[in-house]
């Protein structure tokens, strides 16, 4: 299941939302806005995407985590609109009937959303407003799982 | 055809989006571009270093090679930077 939206999530309640009988591994990956990077404060951030495209390729992230691994049921929401530090950005969760499938499938949902999910960040800082640049890491973070393609 | 901008594109151009009559002698993001840049200094500004820009084609990712149609939409941004 998939959801872009501006509300907050209720990590607890998803959770148990997708516990069952066939369950025996919940894994979780909770995103949140941070206040600082390195020296330098942050404000808040604004999460633009693209309405549509933004759907489109997270359905087709989660259709591969589902082919890859025996997932009970799968869960991705990704906020956008202003964001104070503290407040939750992303939310994954995987459900599966072990807990390897679960882990790997979460770590492999977020790799992959950050870097081919159309969302961008635009970070408040003291010196004015500032868009993040993409991390090279988080190429290679993504890129690392074409390399173990099942 | 649509044409899309985002993040910083948007800001330099001006505008979130647009609809265009694809030019005849337009067949492909590459040569979308340099039409684009003749439009005025914000567009140049925008796509002046297109390592930084990355293109999708009816929301899919896609190449300055990929062929356009009228019935496209077309949209620029920046690296993604969600999550």
């Amino acid at each position: 299941m998939i959801w872009v939206q501006r509300e907050d999530f209720d990590v607890g309640a998803e959770m148990a939302a997708m516990s069952g009988k066939n369950v025996g591994a919940l894994a979780s990956f909770t995103g949140l806005v941070r206040g600082s990077d390195g020296d330098a404060a942050i404000g808040a951030m604004t999460l633009e995407h693209y309405p549509g495209m933004t759907e489109k390729k997270l359905a087709e992230i989660e259709a591969e985590a589902r082919r890859r691994w025996p997932l009970e049921d799968c869960l991705v929401i990704h906020r956008y609109g202003r964001l104070e530090p503290g407040e939750g950005i992303v939310l994954v969760i995987t459900a599966s009937s072990h807990r390897k499938a679960a882990l790997e499938s979460c770590a492999f949902l977020i790799d992959w959303l950050k870097t081919s999910a159309p969302f961008w960040k635009l970070e408040e800082r003291d010196a004015g407003q500032e868009w993040v640049e993409a991390r090279a890491s988080d190429d290679q973070a993504a890129e690392k799982w074409v390399a173990t393609k099942k | 055809m649509k044409l899309l901008y985002f993040a910083w594109l948007k800001q330099k151009i001006g505008i979130g989006e647009e609809d265009i009559a694809l030019p005849d002698d337009v067949a492909t993001i590459a040569g979308l571009v340099d039409w684009l840049k003749t439009r005025g200094p914000g567009y140049g500004e925008a796509l002046a270093d297109l390592s930084a820009v990355r293109f999708a084609v009816n929301q899919d990712f896609a190449k300055l090679d990929h062929p356009l149609t009228e019935e496209d939409e077309v949209a620029f941004f920046p690296p993604v930077t969600g999550g």
